[in-house]
């Protein structure tokens, strides 16, 4: 690890604080359905978007409704896509010629888009027509991230309201979430992608004459477009097969800070519109800490274990200062591939600039942990903030009622019903990972997918549904994942990491919404300051981790130990 | 009630036995279902037992499973035997009160204004609506109210307080408890509750836990249990694929073994007992509750509304000062306060005398000095005191003492100005000025005032730091009141109380969410008691107030209302304290077991056995019997409730999360290392 590694990150990071405060405080306007200062160009697409869908955003829902509504429109959203990219061999904007998606390509992509988790089992740019691109793929990278910031700030409702019987109106909230803050953002955010090089045409490809005077086909394609919102959304589906690791999507080391800028601002703006929602920023603050303080350790312990390096390669005779650069690009070095991978991963984001199955077994047991910890460090735009007040309701329930009172957060009681829901939501994750990864670990149709042998195939499996059903995408590398049994499972624990829980989460927030809230006194659980941090993350870590160390120790933490011993798969 | 003589040991050992044998009768599965994460442990244990069984026939080594078993099965009965032990001492007080209500025979009347015509008959014949006799030497045969009559009752039987009290026919004392005892006199009582739900036996059934509810907040943390076991069922079973894609198979008793330990038993062995013990806290205080619900209500309150008589300030009014008009000395006017007040049976009155000997240096003679004759207080005089020797002394109403001058003078006496001023101020403080008077002179002012208590200050400053707001409730002018709530230290007052306005005052309290508690006695406190989430009615109350209230307090002491808040407050901080405990004990349990598992097929995994156990099979075993002991150790703690101080909530989060969280942390690793090393020494495993 170096300074100036550090200082990277560090900038990066504050960069990311500095604007998300002025966003917060502008989407919390949005929210609460105020004017803006972007009211004059967009009221009257709103305006005109709500009469063309029939929407009127004086009638609110109920949690219920509120539910129905994202579930139905998400539905609609999942068939077209499927659609379009069954299709596409017979769609315009094709001009390479592409046919249409697998059955079960399609539906593994479709799931993926809709549920903002972007795990890809094909390559971008041999796989999708442009058009597929831009109205599907890129479609979806807005409308799940609307969708995630709608159910969060329906969520922070049913804490701020005071008996109050419904949450908001699910497409209002997803108009407005799309309109005032991802279109602005991706607008902006992308042409300055593209003027760092980032391309944005129709053209299907260049051809180039190399150094060794060699022809080179470079694709093309409609990229900035889709970056922006890819990163804006956390959604993290690439392009290219490549990802950000791939020169037109993340061509300077100024444009990966630009791409870490992107998908860790819109989620940590969100957490500073909650704030001001509930009318205590102290609270947001402390929720924002507990993020900031448990990806920080990720990033160090990954950056530290890249850094180390391994025995392996020092004895094959490379410099161990060098650390590990295996599957890391030279351009961006190792503590922003480092930075990346913990950011991505904490994010739900699942773009990468760095194969992360090459990592040192620790390394790369960093993302998957952060993924395991329920993708809410800070997490995906919307789904990040309220997974973390899911786990703050459980944590206030545990660690609440030794101050002796019945736990409350944020002036809601938590009570029988509120706890039956979140265990329900908490149960989503290790029963989808576990399982399908237990599946996978004996089913020689699973396993002929895998691309090692030993702890890393496992990790490799582990990695996969960890990514899906965290609605993460990002993969590990290794794994062979377009044929049918991956497709399919892979895309039941993105529908299960995503819907499952999010019904749970909206039951809470009906139940909270109609309870009074209760002012704070002496003897309410403090959950702002330091304690609450402390208190919040170790439940966080001990829930994660008792989850998953078996597991785990099967894998990266058998791996490591053995490969320090010398051992290699 | 024998409650009250109860010793303060938490364990009795005569309990012991019985509640040993009890656990094992609770192996019913039927019945631990209402435990889940038990039932999950009973369940695995049955399993791992039929293969041990297996074990037994097919001879292959036994040592390892056999103690695994017996330890599963161990788990479950310490589960057991902490709710047996909690619920012993509730049975013990249960058998003392089912004496108190054996079959008496009762004087049933065919009509109630001839008391000449009774018919004996069975107490447990009676009916709702009935009128019975009741006299001297009688057992009062059913709750119910007294229609006629007037008689001294000994409640000890359900108070445990043996002094008899009076009850009468109207008004605020018309109650009686079957099974209270007429002393003398008689009473004709209309049973209002039928044989078998009477108070006496509601509170059979509420010591014994028979109707035993688990409350919301034991409802909720009992989910959250369930939701950990789930979530540890499926990282169980799920590392049987793993395991096997490792090529490092785990037999199943190892995987029950990893599973027991991680579910909270602890907490699940403990939870009921906890409740328990809660309740039973509060019966050791003689209080009574309904429910459960209503203990943790208790320790939610927000706004306690206190009745001023009795809690905050003594019963009655006392002397607080002498003031000598011009032209008499301070202790001059005490003397004659003094003679004023010498026959003067009075609390007031005594108070007088107190405060002359201890202000004053006054000697105060024991018997009343001969040829003096004593003029008692009149409501149509309001006046009170002596004449001797000629001297006529008076102390009374200020108006009357007025009159007594002018009358005593035959003239218009002017007024001194101290006296003036003196009646003025202590009017405005709040107090009550007693004029002194002798023959036509005015001699002084005697300041009554309301003695606030003398440490409640402090409880009130205790209670706000606690976060709970404290409202007087008293009929005093408004003036008054402010000048005792100011004294008291109490955040709000109900002035000229009405029963009305102490029910628009909760019902104000509980829209802006906050709970509260008040205790109350008579009818006309019956809808607010009925109203406040937790309402104490006094045992000396009207059975309206009594049937309102959720609790009871059979000393019917006000100032309780304060314990029966930390009571309810004890019980959720040791829920919460244990079931961190429970959790944060799990990380060491997987430095114990995780590496044991694999160390056969990945050797290099030795590196997690922190804690250096000697064998996998002794680091499996320690777990399971450290896991196992913990729950017997936890068994005071579970009954006598973690140490409860008034504290803020942050102070207390800290405390708590330090010493259970920590501590919860840390404890199982030298607890485990220590088993380990005896299992290894003794050649266990």
């Amino acid at each position: 690890m170096t300074l100036v590694g550090w200082l990277q990150i560090l900038v990066i990071l504050a960069a990311v604080v500095a604007f998300a405060v002025p966003l917060g405080a502008y989407m919390s306007k949005v929210f609460a359905g105020e004017r803006t200062i972007l009211a004059p160009v967009l009221g009257p697409v709103e305006r005109g978007v709500h009469r063309l869908a029939g929407v009127d955003p004086a009638r609110e829902q109920t949690w219920l409704g509120y539910t129905l509504g994202m579930l139905a429109f998400n539905a609609g959203g999942f068939l077209l896509l499927y659609l379009l990219l069954r299709l596409q061999g017979v769609l315009p904007l094709n001009p390479q010629g592409f046919p249409g998606l697998s059955p079960h390509l399609a539906f593994n992509t479709a799931v993926s888009f809709v549920t903002n988790t972007n795990w890809q089992s094909y390559g971008g740019e041999t796989t999708m027509s442009h058009l597929s691109q831009m109205a599907g793929l890129t479609v979806q990278n807005f409308l799940s991230a609307a969708t995630g910031m709608a159910l969060a700030v329906a969520l922070v409702r049913a804490f701020a309201r005071s008996a109050a019987p419904t949450v908001g109106n699910f497409f209002a909230d997803m108009i407005r979430a799309t309109l005032y803050v991802l279109l602005p953002l991706a607008i902006v955010t992308g042409l300055w992608q593209v003027a760092m090089g980032t391309p944005q045409t129709l053209d299907a490809s260049v051809s180039v004459e190399t150094l060794e005077g060699g022809e080179q086909t470079l694709a093309l394609g409609p990229v900035a477009s889709q970056l922006a919102i890819k990163q804006l959304g956390t959604n993290g589906g690439g392009f290219f097969n490549a990802n950000s690791a791939h020169p037109f999507e993340n061509p300077s080391p100024l444009s990966n800070a630009l791409t870490i800028w992107q998908m860790l601002v819109v989620s940590t703006a969100l957490v500073f519109a909650f704030g001001r929602l509930i009318g205590d920023k102290r609270q947001a603050r402390a929720i924002l800490a507990t993020m900031g303080l448990l990806l920080l350790a990720g990033i160090g312990l990954c950056y530290w274990a890249e850094s180390a390096g391994t025995p392996v390669l020092a004895a094959a005779g490379l410099d161990p200062a060098g650390g590990n650069m295996e599957g890391k690009e030279v351009r961006f070095g190792l503590a922003a591939s480092a930075l990346f991978a913990a950011v991505t991963t904490g994010l739900s984001d699942g773009a990468v600039n760095a194969m992360h199955g090459s990592f040192t077994p620790i390394g790369g047991m960093v993302p998957m942990v952060l993924m395991m910890l329920g993708e809410i460090l800070p997490g995906g735009v919307g789904s990040g903030l309220y997974g973390i007040l899911v786990i703050a309701v459980v944590a206030v329930f545990v660690a609440g009622l030794m101050v002796g009172r019945t736990p409350e957060y944020l002036g809601k009681k938590i009570e029988a019903k509120e706890m039956k829901m979140a265990v329900l939501a908490i149960l989503i994750l290790p029963t989808a990972i576990l399982g399908f990864s237990a599946l996978s670990a004996v089913l020689p149709v699973a396993l002929s997918g895998l691309g090692n042998a030993g702890p890393h195939g496992l990790s490799e499996i582990y990695y996969a549904y960890t990514s899906a059903a965290g609605n993460n995408g990002s993969a590990f590398g290794g794994l062979s994942a377009n044929a049918p049994w991956w497709n399919t499972t892979l895309g039941l624990a993105m529908l299960l990491g995503r819907f499952a829980y999010i019904v749970p989460m909206m039951a809470i927030a009906g139940s909270l919404v109609a309870k009074t809230r209760l002012a704070p006194s002496a003897g309410t659980f403090p959950t702002h300051g330091p304690l609450f941090v402390g208190l919040l993350a170790g439940i966080i870590l001990v829930l994660g981790g008792l989850q998953f160390f078996p597991a785990l120790a099967l894998g990266p933490i058998a791996e490591q130990v053995q490969m320090l011993a010398g051992k290699t798969f | 009630m024998a409650a009250k003589a109860a010793s303060s040991s938490i364990v009795r050992p005569d309990l012991l036995g019985r509640a040993a044998l009890d656990a094992f009768a609770k192996l019913n599965p039927a019945a631990l279902m209402r435990n889940p994460v038990i039932f999950v442990t009973e369940v695995v244990a049955a399993v791992v037992t039929v293969l041990f069984l297996r074990d037994l026939l097919a001879g292959n080594p036994l040592l390892f499973t056999g103690q695994i078993t017996a330890w599963l099965w161990f788990t479950v009965l310490f589960a057991n035997f902490a709710e047996a032990i909690a619920e012993g001492r509730g049975r013990a007080q249960a058998d003392s009160l089912r004496k108190a209500r054996t079959d008496t025979v009762a004087k049933r009347l065919s009509d109630r204004a001839n008391r000449a015509q009774w018919k004996p008959v069975s107490a447990l014949d009676l009916k709702v609506g009935d009128h019975v006799l009741v006299e001297t030497g009688d057992f009062v045969p059913g709750d119910g109210e007294i229609v006629e009559g007037i008689a001294s009752v000994n409640e000890a039987a359900v108070t445990g307080e043996s002094a008899p009290v009076i009850r009468e026919a109207g008004g605020d004392r018309s109650a009686v408890t079957g099974g209270t005892t007429v002393v003398s006199d008689w009473l004709v009582v209309r049973i209002t509750a039928a044989p078998g739900s009477s108070f006496l036996d509601r509170m059979i059934a509420l010591v014994e836990g028979a109707e035993r509810q688990k409350t919301p907040n034991e409802l909720a943390l009992t989910i959250l249990l369930v939701g950990m076991t789930l979530i540890f069922l499926v990282a169980v079973v799920t590392l049987t694929g793993f395991s096997a894609y490792a090529g490092a198979a785990i037999s199943v008793p190892v995987l029950v073994a990893l599973l027991v330990t991680l579910i909270p038993t602890t907490i699940g062995g403990l939870l009921s007992a906890i409740g328990i013990a809660g309740m039973d806290r509060l019966i050791r205080h003689n209080v009574l509750a309904m429910s459960g619900r209503a203990v943790e209500a208790a320790g939610d309150v927000d706004t306690l509304l206190l009745d001023k008589t009795g809690t905050i300030t003594f019963g009655n009014r006392m002397a607080a000062e002498i003031v000598a008009v011009q032209g008499v000395t301070d202790v001059e006017a005490a003397q004659i306060a003094v003679q004023a007040s010498l026959a003067d049976e009075t609390a007031e009155g005594r108070s007088i005398l107190v405060l002359a000997r201890d202000a004053y240096g006054i000697a105060v003679p024991d018997a009343q000095p001969a040829g003096v004759t004593f003029i008692p207080f009149s409501a149509a005089t309001r006046l009170s005191g002596v004449d001797m020797d000629g001297r006529r002394i008076r102390k009374g109403a200020v108006d009357a003492v007025r009159r007594f001058v002018r009358e005593s003078a035959g003239r218009e006496v002017a007024e001194p100005a101290a006296f003036t001023a003196a009646v003025e101020r202590i009017a405005k403080s709040g107090g009550t000025p007693l004029g002194l008077a002798e023959n036509g002179r005015f001699i002084g002012v005697i300041h009554l005032k309301d003695v606030v208590k003398p440490d409640i200050k402090e409880r009130f400053a205790e209670l706000r730091r606690m976060g709970i707001r404290t409202v007087m409730v008293t009929g005093d002018n408004p003036v008054t009141a402010a000048a005792i709530a100011g004294e008291a230290g109490v955040d709000d007052f109900i002035a000229e109380a009405t029963p009305q306005d102490k029910l628009n005052y909760i019902r104000n309290e509980q829209r802006q969410g906050r709970l509260v508690a008040m205790c109350g006695d008579g009818t006309n406190d019956a809808p607010a008691l009925a109203q406040a989430d937790v309402g104490v009615a006094m045992q000396t109350g009207t059975q309206a107030a009594r049937e309102a209230g959720n609790m009871v307090d059979l000393d019917s002491d006000p100032t309780k209302l304060i314990e029966i808040v930390g009571i309810g407050k004890q019980l959720l901080m040791t829920r919460g304290s244990l079931t961190t405990f429970s959790i944060a004990n799990d990380v060491a349990k997987y430095f114990a077991i995780i590496p044991a598992l694999f160390i056969a097929a990945i050797p290099e995994l030795g590196v997690l056995n922190v804690m250096g156990l000697a064998t996998p099979e002794s680091a499996i075993l320690s777990a399971v019997i450290f896991n196992a002991l913990v729950i017997v150790a936890l068994i005071p703690l579970a009954l006598k409730g973690v140490p409860y101080r008034a504290m803020g909530a942050a102070a207390v989060l800290r405390r708590n999360l330090l010493v259970y969280g920590l501590g919860g942390i840390l404890v199982p690793f030298l607890g485990i290392k220590l088993i380990d090393l005896a299992v290894s020494a003794f050649g266990l495993a």
